[in-house]
């Protein structure tokens, strides 16, 4: 119908699937967040380390650039496991600001402006638009994490032979679920403070706030009990022995694998019941 | 975006099942009962509505906002259940909310964008593919007369521009149920005026049902034909306007000049049921086979002067405020 046709026309045409509408809020989210210099400045500082990852893994099968370049091969870091972990974890780093910058502003703009019931009054439940809003973090830091690693180890597998990708399929699965895991983390806290906290800069600093608050208290648990359970509130400790326990580097952190693994469920739990509490159409006082 | 054939052979179903006829009911009431912790805010309605613009009206905490409420899938009903078009509220959510457009009556809208970037928004999750929602946004805001301001962003907009672009935003993927919750909330008369047009224009399109929510009694009848009026949770009346109209053209106030005492014994004999009040005035219900000029020709015949002669015509505030005295005797 054309613009000067004022006149009310139903829609009777074809609609989309039902299960894609949770897409939509991503594309429109990210079309937002992409006019920010400095969003865009943070992705591209964030490929930076698997540049400089890439070009250790070139340099490790090339020795005439080597040479050129007067490099001793045993000085370079070995392409293992190891150097998958010292990836993830510089890359979850950069995540994690990236997470501070955009998670903040992805709920409470629509609860400022009382969005929700807009959203939730059309074929659109919560679970969606909790999905779509997690998504926009999942996104961003699936590009600088798991979708640059998985480049860095085939990469590796093309230069090193078929039979290095068998013997370190372990890597792949490390740097898949932990990226996976640390990404779930971030965007269920971001979207927590975000759905809770409604200026958006109180939100950011919150979630440095709250990371920080947490490690100090545990470090103060642990002194005054003489124990290391002060650990399991601490995100960065908890992560660091999931990962480890995943690359196959245990003995390294002071979380037990298993206890870590209970905290970060216990963890995600409570931001799912937070978000369940406040992501509603409309409060209602009982 | 990818079109899936099972969505449109559903929503061609849909269809269907919803190009209904006028009179099929709109929405069904079934021992409907919400509760919010402890109290009761709807209790046990059941009716059913199959009116083309229908008034919601009562007073503040009659429930009108929780029944919509409830219709839309927001609260949860304690017993009970509603059908739209048919289909269970519960049980069928997601296609009720694809046939429903909702205008609520707080400030809503998603900040940072555009009205063209938000409308387009608001139909692709209702599942218009991305270039009919870029289409029908347009259109919608053309409609809606926010054509020349629709690159800006909504938080720029005035009052009453905010309601028209939730006006926009409700009908722009075509529903055809129609909820306006205080649609003239806050507008200024001519703004209001506008408001009320488009309403009615929308209504007069006869391509969708429209539930108008509102305490303002004016608004009701200028735009609905039929009136559910609810106070502490239940239905106190539910009446077609026009009809209450047409029933109450039955009562007739007169005013007469002239001595002649057998003329109420000659009304009454022609079926009229009469009462005196004061020496000329008399108060009656015409019988169905007695016109006016009936009276006329009968008071001629008597040398009787009818010198005023009106319908004693309930308005919508009579109706609401016979409504609110039924049970406590006044508001």
């Amino acid at each position: 119908m054309a613009v000067y046709k004022h006149t009310y026309q139903r829609y009777e045409g074809r609609l989309t699937p039902a299960w894609s509408r949770f897409l939509i809020l991503p594309r429109y989210t990210l079309q937002q967040a992409f006019r920010s210099k400095f969003l865009i400045s943070l992705m591209v500082a964030g490929f930076a380390w698997p540049l400089g990852c890439a070009l250790v893994i070139y340099l490790h099968h090339n020795l005439s650039a080597l040479k050129i370049l007067s490099l001793n091969p045993d000085k370079l870091m070995a392409i293992d496991s190891h150097f998958f972990y010292v990836f993830l974890w510089v890359q979850s780093g950069i995540g994690f600001l990236l997470t501070a910058f955009v998670g903040p502003g992805l709920v409470s703009p629509d609860l400022a402006n009382n969005g929700l019931p807009l959203y939730l009054s059309r074929p659109f439940s919560r679970a969606e638009y909790v999905l779509g809003k997690l998504s926009v973090i999942a996104i961003l830091l699936s590009v600088i994490t798991w979708l640059p690693g998985m480049f860095l180890f085939f990469l590796q597998c093309g230069l090193e032979g078929i039979g290095w990708c068998g013997d370190n399929l372990r890597v792949l699965m490390a740097l898949l679920l932990g990226s996976w895991l640390w990404i779930a983390c971030l965007s269920l806290f971001s979207l927590v403070l975000s759905a809770w906290v409604k200026w958006r800069f109180v939100a950011g600093a919150l979630l440095f706030g709250i990371i920080s608050f947490a490690n100090g208290m545990g470090a103060a648990i642990n002194n005054i009990f003489n124990t290391k359970a002060g650990f399991l509130i601490n995100l960065s400790e908890v992560m660091q022995s999931i990962w480890s326990s995943l690359f196959g580097l245990e003995g390294k952190t002071a979380v037990a694998p298993d206890d870590a693994w209970r905290s970060l469920l216990a963890f995600c739990a409570i931001c799912l019941f937070l978000l369940s509490r406040k992501i509603k159409a409309y409060e209602v006082i009982k | 975006m990818v079109i899936s054939s099972i969505e449109a052979v559903e929503a061609s179903h849909l269809l269907e099942s919803t190009s209904q006829n006028i009179m099929d009911p709109v929405i069904e009431l079934d021992d409907l009962s919400v509760q919010f912790g402890t109290r009761t805010i709807l209790k046990m309605l059941n009716t059913s509505l199959a009116g083309r613009a229908i008034g919601l009206l009562g007073p503040n905490g009659a429930g009108k906002t929780t029944l919509i409420h409830t219709l839309l899938g927001f609260h949860a009903p304690a017993k009970g259940t509603a059908r739209i078009f048919g289909m269970d509220i519960r049980r069928n959510a997601r296609s009720v909310r694809r046939l429903i457009g909702y205008m609520p009556e707080i400030d809503s809208f998603i900040a940072r964008m555009t009205a063209v970037q938000f409308l387009r928004l608001m139909a692709e999750l209702s599942g218009l593919p991305a270039r009919e929602a870029l289409e029908r946004s347009h259109e919608a805001l053309f409609y809606v007369g926010l054509g020349e301001a629709r690159y800006r962003e909504l938080g720029t907009y005035s009052l009453g521009m905010k309601q028209l672009a939730k006006l926009a935003q409700a009908i722009v993927h075509g529903p055809r149920l129609l909820f306006l919750d205080e649609p003239t909330n806050g507008l200024d008369p001519p703004a209001r005026q506008r408001m009320l047009r488009l309403i009615r224009e929308i209504r007069d399109s006869g391509k969708l049902h429209l539930i108008l929510s509102s305490h303002l009694l004016r608004d009701v009848e200028e735009c609905c034909e039929e009136v559910l009026i609810l106070k502490g949770g239940e239905i106190r009346v539910y009446c077609n306007l026009e009809e209450e109209r047409r029933a109450n053209r039955r009562f007739l106030e007169m005013e007469t000049w002239g001595d002649d005492p057998t003329f109420l014994a000659a009304l009454e004999r022609m079926g009229c049921q009469c009462a005196v009040n004061g020496s000329r005035r008399i108060k009656m219900i015409l019988p169905p086979h007695v016109e006016v000029k009936d009276l006329y020709l009968l008071a001629a015949e008597r040398r009787i002067q009818i010198r005023r002669l009106h319908h004693k015509r309930d308005s919508l505030e009579d109706i609401f405020l016979k409504a609110m005295e039924e049970t406590n005797g006044g508001l």
